[in-house]
Parts: C-alpha cells; structure tokens; sequence
C-alpha cells in the first residue's frame, strides 16, 4: 500500500533547548515577515490609482480587473435556458418602489412627441412610437426585481420581448454584435450591456406596469425590464438603443460598480 | 532536554493564518454591501433589541455609500477565501487528520463536561486527544459554515444561473439572510476563540505558528541514541 505522504509522525521526540529556540527563531520570523507582506500587499491595492476612466470608472484598477475577469469566467454560467423565477400576478407588489428617478428630471420631455430610436448598424436611424411598439405581440412577466443594494421586490411588467422586437425589425445583424446600449432622451442615465443578456427570452421594452401603462415614476413611456441583471441595468424612459461590438458606457459602471452586474 | 510533540502542520498554520485576514476583509467588504439595505433586527415579540447595526458603529467603521467598494472587494477576496477553504479541506481528508477533527458519537455529551470544566462548575476535564471534544465540535462547525458562506453567497450573487442553489437556501430573501447570519457566527466564533486562545496560554498558541507543543511527562521516555538519529 502507498504511504500517505501527508501523514506525520506526531510521536514525541525529545530534543534540546537550543533546538527549540532555533525552531522558534525560524517560524516566529517567517511568521513576522509574511505578516509584513500581506500588510504591505493590502497597503499596496488600496494605494493604486483609480482606473483610468472609459466606459467603466471610479473603481480600483485592480479590483477593476478582478471584476471583468469574474465576468469572463460567469459568463460561462449563463444559458438562456436558466430563467428567473416567476410568480402568480397575485403576488406582485401594488405599489411598485422607485429608487431613483436620474436621466428623468427634464421638464420640458413631452411623451407625445416621443419616439425610440434604434441606431441600426448601417448608421441609419429607426423611429417608432409607442403604438408601433405596442402593436406586436405582448409578453408579461411576475418576477423579483432585484436591486443592487440588497433589497428585492416581486413585480408585474407588460411589454414587447427584445428578441421579438429584433426580429420584427430585422435587426438581427444589429444582435449579432457584442454589446448593446440604452439611453434616456436627456442622455443623463445610459446602461450597457452583452448581447447575450439583453437577448434572454425574459427580457422585455416594457410599457405596462400592474396591467396599466407605465407612470412617469415607473419610466413612461417604455423602459427596459432585464431580469437577469441588478435593478441599475433597468433602464426607464428609453430615448436611444445602440449596438457596437464594445463595451457601450454605463452610468454606476462608470461610478465603481460592476459592468456585468448579472444575476 | 525537553520533549516535544508535532501538532499542527505546516497546511494547517498556512491556510489559519491566511484565512484570518481574508476572513476580515469578507467580512469589512461584506458590512459596506449590507449597509445598503441594513433591514436587519434582533426583534422579539415585537420589541426591537438590537438593530443592525447603529449609526455610531457605521461611523466608526467608515462604512456608509461604500457599496461599489464592498462589491469589487468582496467579489476579489471570494476568491481567495474558497480557494484557501477548498485547500485546507483538502488537506484534511487526504491527510488522514480529519479523523482527529470531526466529531465523534461521544463528543457532544463530553463536549459538555469541557463546557461545564471551561466555566468552573466541574473539575475534571475529559480526555483530550488533539482536540477536546469542544473544539471538534467548533472546528468542525466552522468549516461547515465557510462552506455555507459560499453556497449562500453564490446563491445572492448569481440566483439566476445558480438558482438552483438560491432554492435550496430557500429563496434570495432567505440566502441573504442565511449570509449575514454566518457572519454573525463567524464573529462570535472569533471572540471565543481569541479567548479561549488566551487561556490555554503561550505553548499552545505557539503551536499554530512553529507547529509543535512542548510536552510536560511523567513517565519516563525512551531517548534516542545517537546512532539512532544518524539513521534518520
């Protein structure tokens, strides 16, 4: 049989002073320097610089790359075959928590005059209004919303399933790309995110919020509705979507948080 | 000439030592992430105890609008926290030393007599191998609710590519719940174990860094020859 090369002999042996001293000496000094080490490597990330800002900011340049290599190893994990957890209408919430209204504070929007604009590939422009938008088939979601701060809430969203949207567009070269990019009218809030996301069959351009069209509060006249991302990657009132085979800008990937933001 | 004893090896002590410092990052980083959504109280029949936590310890800890920080440290230190966990683990059981570490039919009734011993009521300590019943217990417990810091924790990180591991936590609310939980575990376990550290005095303390324990005999021991250390 094979010797465990792990097993010890734990027998006691007798040895003299200067031998403990000795052993002492040794691991109570490695112990001392290694200790130093690890407070010198901990001293050593938090004094790096902040990373150069582009379409992410504000984050520790290593921390930063530790969190778009989780991205790259989570991504892996991802299958449009994993869907949220739904629930009964019964159990979504009657008053739906708004936590944030930025890139909706311009008074003069007006959301008769609205229109989506889709920038196709080929740099033209597409221009739909919300009847066009709400002539294609309906899709309904019961789901928990989830925010990144840690606190959750079941909610009930009507609206068009982006993969529907893209088909009946046909902007399937556009979906081919890597990443896509939604921004409020004002331009003051804006998400980025991988295809592979905005393209899940739970994702929707919602209008309705508990059956009835979307309040200003909620994002009328159309948001996004991402179940497989944090609440920050919901985008409402949708002015522009945008398509390019990079990283699009992203308002809280910009100020520390993580690009992905998947669930 | 004195006799000695090997105790902990050199696995132990590194992954101890790495895991204290690790341990107290997750935790720093995991109070920023909480702070966002700090719902949680110790409330009995309605009357609010304790909440989670006051503004005075927020402040003295520097915690409040870090939560982007918690994130990115929290989700770079994971690592390191699995990775040595998952390693000492291993050591365990391929060395053989779990048998020393994991709990025995007898340990939960002789755990109590070291209780009782531990606090003065009773005298007499019952036998101690490597680890007294007590500790098998303890050491036994905190592997198992490192263990369940990452299962817990994947199943708030990703619950929906994991969501089978959020359902066995019985829901995100829950897992959440369960998260914070182990960490309050973690902390109590700490403080016990800094003390009881404290007790058992220098000989033992000094074994999970130079490995060995100096022991006390009564009986004689038969000492090597000289020629029996040229051998080894």
């Amino acid at each position: 049989m094979m010797k465990n090369p792990f097993k010890r002999n734990t027998d006691i042996k007798t040895v003299s002073q200067q031998q403990i001293n000795r052993r002492n000496f040794i691991s109570f000094t490695a112990f001392a320097g290694f200790s130093a080490i690890a407070y010198g490597g901990w001293r050593w990330l938090n004094s790096l610089p902040v990373e150069t800002s582009g379409t992410t900011a504000g984050a520790n340049k290593l921390l930063r790359r530790a969190l778009d290599k989780n991205e790259l190893v989570l991504r892996n994990a991802f299958s449009n075959n994993h869907l949220v957890q739904t629930y009964p209408k019964s159990m979504a919430a009657k008053v739906v928590r708004v936590n944030s209204n930025i890139g909706m504070t311009d008074t003069s929007f007006d959301s008769k005059t609205w229109q989506l604009v889709v920038n196709r590939k080929n740099g033209t422009q597409l221009k739909l209004g919300l009847d066009d938008i709400r002539k294609l088939p309906k899709t309904a979601i019961v789901f928990d919303f989830k925010c990144v701060e840690g606190w959750d809430q079941i909610s009930h969203w009507g609206g068009v399933k982006f993969s529907d949207f893209i088909a009946h567009y046909n902007l399937q070269e556009e979906a081919a790309m890597q990443y896509v990019g939604m921004a409020t009218p004002d331009g003051k809030y804006y998400v980025g995110m991988e295809m592979a996301s905005i393209m899940h069959p739970q994702t929707l351009l919602a209008y309705e919020v508990n059956d009835q069209l979307l309040p200003d509060k909620h994002g009328h006249p159309l948001r996004l509705i991402v179940p497989v991302k944090y609440g920050i990657k919901n985008l409402k009132r949708i002015g522009s979507i945008s398509f390019s085979d990079e990283r699009l800008p992203d308002f809280w990937a910009k100020r520390g948080y993580d690009y992905y933001s998947g669930l | 000439m004195k006799s000695i004893k090997e105790k902990h090896s050199l696995a132990m002590r590194w992954t101890h030592w790495v895991n204290f410092p690790v341990l107290m990052i997750m935790i720093w980083s995991g109070m920023l992430i909480y702070w966002a959504n700090d719902v949680y109280t110790i409330t009995i029949f309605g009357h609010k105890l304790f909440q989670f936590f006051p503004a005075g310890f927020y402040k003295f800890f520097n915690i409040p609008s870090r939560l982007a920080e918690g994130m990115a440290f929290h989700f770079f230190f994971m690592w390191f926290f699995a990775i040595n966990g998952l390693l000492y683990v291993l050591y365990t059981v391929i060395s053989g030393e779990w048998r020393q570490l994991l709990p025995q039919k007898k340990s939960f009734k002789e755990a109590w007599q070291v209780l009782l011993h531990d606090l003065h009521i009773r005298k007499i300590l019952p036998p101690q191998d490597k680890y007294n019943a007590a500790q098998r217990i303890a050491y036994t417990s905190i592997v198992v609710m490192g263990f369940g810091s990452l299962v817990t924790g994947l199943a708030i990180y990703k619950p929906v590519q994991f969501y089978w591991i959020t359902w066995l936590c019985g829901g995100y609310t829950m897992a959440r719940m369960e998260h914070f939980i182990l960490t309050v575990g973690y902390v109590l376990f700490f403080l016990i174990h800094v003390v009881q550290v404290m007790i058992a005095g220098w000989n033992n303390f000094r074994s999970v860094i130079s490995g060995f324990e100096v022991v006390k005999i009564t009986a004689p021991v038969i000492t090597k020859t000289a020629d029996d250390e040229k051998s080894i």
